[in-house]
């Protein structure tokens, strides 16, 4: 199915089951224990357990390894290395090598795996590994590296800055304006489960259980790393434990598993400790961003320019933290500019809602500081430069863009009229207390993605897709599309997600999921509507299908007739046109927080939390609640706990375990609510839906931090925002 | 991890002596520490003695008014017995202050007491730490200290004890009782239990090898009002950045002990009796001499907030 046109009435706008909060059908497996995770399937028979052995340094060579010991251990089969694994590939999506050695590019890369019959033996073989390093300089210092980085684009390509209308003499000429530098830190996913792949072999056939978010992606890249045919491998991952973005690349885990049980010549299982999964995969990388605005005396902005700093192992890409400020304010002169640095810390990658979630803490603080100073309210500023057209091409409008309404809604719904204006007045025994707005903003993303649909004579719905459910709610939501294309029931609906057997998807990532992969099997839905109708003679156009039954006229048919003889299968994939290019597709929303500043020590806690959404369609307002309410939770750590720390004497993060890298706690969120407009954006796909687990991060950090400033009249501009950072500047002691 | 015998003690004395003749052996009672630090071969013990099934598992009245806490209390039992809560509130506030329902579940009273730092160097066996291996050199000295200790601390090391129990306990002077091989027991002052680093960062408690921690025991209720405020950048399940145990009496004097900035839990008596004249002559007297790191000089200050806190509430 082809989509370039905006979408008429379609079946699912009868929404009797898309749109309403269905319960998660996986549910009842993951909270008894059932839903088998990657490390946890049992079809591989008598599996070994390879343990992963790190570099102990950042950047260098190993000038000799010893594994001598390793080998003679108790239970060990099998010791892998480069050098035995023999030429790897690389997949472009992939910064550094998987296999390390003997060149070493960054802490706790993987220099070998080794396999023996138990994971406690194999833990405690790879620790006898005598290793030696010649350690070389490298560059871990973000700032001194900045220094001659250079302009890029968003792929990290050489660029210039992006200019519109004349930013330097619009800036010069306000007004009003504001200068200022802003820090986001290093972000960890740290997801629940961690990276896990069970690998075995059938002569050149390899099947790997894993937990990825992206079937084909794996599949293609694990083919290229070991230099074989993609059809020779099944890629198999139907539950995930939380990915973030961590989980959209092959990893350390199906590589060395996949070597292990070939070297052991039997199935092998490799999962990564906690500690080491911080430094050996990627993270979010650190920011320095500087963003001017100007603006009339009467809020009007007339330049607005972000420029965004970050680093990357040679060969990576930039944290494009600039991206919403393209789009987001309306102003007649515009510069974003992204810098890259070589670092030599461990690969910088996507983390939810890259690019905008580190570059909303930014620029939603500065428009909070710009509100200040034009004596305006924060809402009010907000939407005197909302703009219904791309700032820099005016002809192309948003398919649809509420971020007022989110504002004023949001703002009645929360009571933000009781907020005094002046920082620091408001108290409750001990608290300093503050609410703080910020917009939220995040472009959706359309990608193909096709689906199987089969009907059985019992007239039960079989969807079979390689989309992945990493705990957002796909089974739930294509369970629901299905039911309500076909006219069933979504009982009677069977998903099947999470293996390269079935058509590839769009996958899990960039909020891009949930719209695109219901589209692929609305898409394939109608195929089999056409099948059934052909097979029981009806006009397909007009055939109506409910309650399981179809019917035309005066006649109807037991939607399973139609497979009396055998299953029907409607195959098909949605794929887009143009629309995304002639229509900005972007989520809107609105962020309100109110927080208590300890005002002796200076902690801050959440008091509560409201995120308005526009997001288009949304499919089951219960799982993209959870979304929401999830992504809410990560911003608060963005606010005030969460930071990876790089020790640049040697070129680590420091604080690689769940007990150093803090990330909320239930304690630390008290009370979330959570509104979505009623909304349908017909350029954006046939579900006129659109992304939103993603929308509900970005622009949470600010207005935490917006809120601790209006508590307390301390201005912050360095994640995250703990107490060491403001304490000089709070009330005095009595 | 290393491969390890494992024995389950019978009595007190067999326990004492399976450690103390046997080099690199060690008791386990909740493990909730010491299996952790295994897995990465921090703590690589080559025998461990299961001290569990000791008769060490009840709080009992002392003839002199206070109350002996076996060594194998729960952390959970502990803190929800209520003559602890009437008589002994700031034990049971530091209690549920640390870990998390489930830790305080497995956690014993004597485990609790022996907890090792958290020092992220301490953990990560590719950086130098005189405390792992003695004589290798301190990576944390110069590296990241925000959470590391500002007095106390040596040139070998600038770790902490990290726990909240004890700085309880050292606020209200108990005692750690033990037994060693010979069947010898022996009553040491919390104030003496924990040690400072100097040059041997890798002794870090007052016993001899196989001395068996037997019970806690702690004198008459104190009376007054008891705090514990622990600071730290999430609401639960995190170490302190700075705590405050305090007795505070009607008359404004009182007890306060510090947690989260030193090798032990840090009460100066001297400090203590200023009291009565605010916050800042204690902690001013408390801290005098510290040596804290640009990463952790906030401790000063927010130990001097954290305190007065305390003392507002106690006159509210």
């Amino acid at each position: 199915m082809k989509f370039d046109t905006p979408a008429q009435t379609n079946p699912i706008d009868k929404m009797a089951v898309v749109g309403r909060p269905v319960d998660r059908i996986d549910g009842p497996l993951k909270t008894t224990g059932t839903a088998t995770y990657a490390y946890e399937h049992r079809e591989a028979i008598n599996p070994a357990y390879g343990w992963v052995i790190g570099s102990a340094i950042a950047k260098g060579t190993l000038r000799w390894l010893n594994l001598n010991e390793v080998k003679a251990a108790p239970g060990v089969i099998a010791v892998v290395t480069a050098q035995d694994a023999g030429p790897l590939g690389k997949a472009g999506r992939n910064t550094a090598k998987l296999l390390g050695g003997p060149e070493v590019d960054h802490y706790h890369q993987a220099i070998g795996v080794v396999v023996a019959e138990t994971l406690e033996q194999a833990r405690a073989a790879a620790a006898l590994a005598r290793v030696e390093y010649v350690r070389a300089g490298g560059q871990f210092d973000l700032v001194q590296a900045l220094a001659t980085a250079s302009v890029v684009d968003d792929s990290g390509k050489p660029s210039a800055p992006e200019i519109v209308g004349t930013f330097d003499t619009a800036f010069a000429a306000a007004p009003v304006k504001l200068d200022a530098e802003y820090t986001t830190p290093d972000h960890s996913h740290a997801m629940m489960e961690p990276f896990a792949s069970i690998a075995v072999w059938n002569n050149d056939e390899l099947t790997v259980w894993t937990s990825n978010q992206m079937i084909d992606w794996g599949r293609g890249d694990l083919a290229k790393t070991l230099n074989m045919p993609k059809e020779k491998i099944r890629f198999l991952s139907p539950y995930i434990g939380g990915g973030f973005g961590g989980k959209l690349w092959l990893r350390v885990d199906a590589v060395l598993a996949a070597l292990g049980a070939k070297a052991a010549g039997r199935a092998v299982k490799v999962t990564l400790p906690r500690p080491f999964m911080t430094n050996n995969s990627t993270h979010r990388p650190a920011t320095r961003q500087r963003i001017r605005i100007g603006a009339s005396l009467d809020g009007t902005i007339t330049a607005i320019g972000h420029e965004s700093g970050s680093g990357d192992l040679p060969g990576g890409g930039p944290e494009t933290a600039t991206a919403q400020t393209r789009l987001l304010y309306a102003g007649a002169n515009r510069l974003t500019a992204l810098r890259l640095a070589v670092l030599d810390l461990p690969e910088g990658n996507a983390m939810r809602a890259p690019g905008e979630a580190p570059g909303m803490m930014a620029l939603e603080i500065a428009m909070d500081e710009m509100a200040e100073k034009l004596g305006m309210d924060p809402v009010a500023f907000r939407i005197k430069n909302d703009t219904q057209v791309d700032p820099a091409k005016p002809e192309r409008r948003f398919s649809q863009r509420q971020l007022v309404r989110c504002l004023t809604e949001g703002a009645e719904r929360f009571g933000w009229s009781r907020r005094n204006p002046k920082p620091g007045q408001a108290r409750d025994g001990r608290w300093l207390t503050g609410m703080g707005v910020a917009a939220a903003f995040r472009n959706h993303l359309n990608g193909t993605s096709a689906a199987r649909v089969h009907l059985d004579a019992s007239g039960m719905v079989t969807v079979e897709t390689d989309m992945t459910d990493i705990g957002t709610g796909s089974y739930t939501i294509i369970a629901q599309t299905a039911a309500e294309t076909m006219g069933v029931p979504v009982e009677a609906v069977s998903v099947k997600l999470g293996s390269s057997d079935f058509p590839v998807s769009v996958g899990s990532g960039g909020q891009w999921g949930a719209a695109s992969s219901t589209a692929g099997v609305y898409a394939a839905c109608v195929k089999l509507r056409e099948a059934i109708a052909q097979k029981l003679g009806f006009d397909p156009a007009s055939a109506l299908f409910e309650g399981g039954f179809v019917r035309s006229g005066n006649r109807s048919a037991r939607l399973g007739e139609a497979a009396a003889q055998g299953r029907l299968t409607g195959e098909d994939k949605i794929e887009y046109g143009e629309l995304g290019k002639t229509w900005q597709l972007s989520t809107f929303g609105a962020h309100f927080v109110e927080v208590g500043v300890d005002a002796y020590t200076g902690v801050t806690r959440i008091r509560r939390m409201l995120a308005v959404c526009a997001a288009g369609r949304i499919i089951n307002p219960k799982s993209a609640r959870s979304q929401v309410i999830g992504a809410m939770t990560m911003g608060v750590g963005s606010a005030l706990m969460e930071e990876l720390v790089v020790d640049k004497r040697f070129g680590f993060f420091v604080n690689h375990d769940l007990a150093s890298y803090e990330v909320p706690v239930h304690a630390d969120i008290p009370h979330q609510e959570v509104i979505f407009l009623d909304e349908a954006d017909d350029k954006a796909n046939p579900m006129k839906a659109k992304g939103v687990g993603e929308l509900g991060l970005c622009g949470v950090g600010a207005a935490v931090a917006n809120a601790i400033y209006n508590a307390t009249g301390v201005r912050i501009r360095d994640y995250p925002l703990t107490p060491d950072k403001y304490l000089d500047k709070l009330p005095p002691l009595v | 991890m290393k491969a390890f015998t494992y024995e389950r003690a019978k009595d007190p004395v067999a326990a004492a002596r399976a450690v103390a003749g046997r080099p690199g052996a060690k008791f386990i009672a909740g493990g909730t520490n010491l299996l952790d630090l295994m897995k990465i071969e921090v703590e690589v013990p080559t025998h461990l003695v299961d001290v569990q099934d000791l008769p060490f598992d009840k709080i009992e009245q002392t003839p002199e008014g206070g109350l002996r806490i076996g060594a194998l209390v729960t952390n959970t039992d502990l803190a929800t017995d209520e003559r602890v809560r009437r008589d002994y509130a700031v034990l049971s506030r530091s209690i549920v202050a640390g870990a998390s329902g489930q830790l305080r579940n497995k956690a014993s009273t004597a485990g609790n007491l022996l907890q090792r730092t958290r020092c992220p160097y301490f953990y990560d066996t590719n950086m130098a730490c005189n405390k792992r291996k003695p004589g290798s050199g301190c990576a944390a000295i110069g590296g990241f200290s925000r959470q590391l200790g500002v007095i106390g601390v040596s040139k070998s090391c600038i770790a902490t004890f990290p726990g909240d129990m004890a700085v309880a306990l050292r606020l209200l002077d108990a005692v750690v009782e033990t037994i060693d091989a010979k069947g010898k027991t022996r009553a040491i002052p919390i104030a003496e239990f924990h040690m400072l680093w100097g040059d041997h960062p890798e002794r870090e408690f007052a016993l001899a090898p196989g001395e068996l921690i037997t019970a806690v025991t702690l004198p008459q209720p104190l009376g007054g009002k008891h705090y514990y405020e622990k600071v730290r950048d999430r609401a639960s399940y995190a170490f302190a950045l700075v705590s405050v145990a305090a007795v505070i009496q009607p008359d404004r004097t009182g007890r306060v002990a510090f947690g989260g900035v030193a090798p032990k839990p840090w009460r100066v008596e001297a400090a203590e009796a200023l009291l009565p004249q605010g916050a800042v002559a204690v902690t001013a007297k408390a801290f005098a001499g510290a040596t804290p790191t640009k990463d952790n000089a906030f401790k000063l200050p927010l130990a001097t907030r954290a305190l007065a806190s305390v003392i507002a509430q106690a006159k509210a």
